[in-house]
């Protein structure tokens, strides 16, 4: 099954970012393929390569762009949403003339019609949230 | 493209947390995308239709003006649950939007018609 999940809610408050991480996780273990992840609301909070969790603790951004990495998954930030929470990568950080940039890697950032696009390509959308 | 069926579902009061603004954006692009849109609204969502809103206090823009870019979008079907509203004291007249009140039930069977639900 094609398979596009929405993760709506930050890497440390709430569970839903560590269960969308088990479950896209899983599903690629069963050869399911997964179309996009995407980030919004404080979902976008995943994406900054700033995060310093405690050392005996899991790395949640980390463990995403691993996962990214190892099978080449599109993960997708909302601009939108990244801009009011200050979620930064180069271009966003010359358009907006900001001094620094903190996505982390194995994330993009794009629009909401890459959340669309993945509702209407995937077979199942799964939505991660509060 | 190919067209699916979108169903919004809004369950938050709006000026609490940012998932009601931000859902709207997400409605207006699925609507830009030319998809086959639906909103509906249960437990304290029913509030963001509710009439009257004024958020100069808490320096916040009122959502009852947005209501318009849903028909610019040609975003007509707004469903309420009919009990949510009478668990806070409302009726229909007290909400800024055209919208068809429906019991339970019957938006159960309109979720299970749709290809994508988003709950915000």
């Amino acid at each position: 099954m094609k398979f596009a999940i929405l993760v709506n809610e930050g890497p440390s408050t709430h569970k839903a970012s560590d269960t969308a991480y088990q479950f896209a996780k899983a599903a690629l273990a069963k050869g399911h393929e997964i179309f996009r992840v995407f980030f919004y609301h404080d979902g976008v909070n995943n994406a900054t390569r700033l995060t310093t969790p405690p050392q005996d603790d899991r790395h949640i951004v980390n463990r995403w762009s691993k996962l990214a990495e190892e099978h080449k998954l599109d993960m997708v930030v909302c601009v939108a949403a990244a801009q009011r929470r200050g979620i930064v990568d180069e271009g966003e950080m010359k358009r907006n003339g900001k001094d620094a940039t903190n996505l982390a890697p194995g994330f993009r950032i794009s629009g909401l019609g890459q959340l669309i696009e993945a509702g209407i390509q995937a077979d199942r959308l799964v939505v991660f949230g509060d | 493209m190919s067209v699916k069926k979108f169903m919004f579902v809004n369950r938050k009061a709006p000026y609490g947390t940012i998932y009601a603004w931000e859902a709207l954006e997400v409605v207006l692009i699925a609507a830009a995308f030319e998809q086959d849109v639906s909103l509906c609204f249960l437990d304290d969502g029913v509030f963001q239709l509710k009439k009257g809103h004024n958020t100069k206090a808490i320096e916040t823009k009122a959502f009852e003006k947005t209501w318009g870019a849903l028909e610019d979008y040609d975003i007509t079907k707004l469903y309420v649950d009919a009990e949510s509203l009478a668990e806070r004291g409302l009726t229909a007249d007290d909400l800024a939007v055209p919208v068809e009140v429906l019991s339970r039930a019957e938006i159960g069977k309109l979720m299970e018609e749709q290809d994508v639900l988003l709950s915000f």
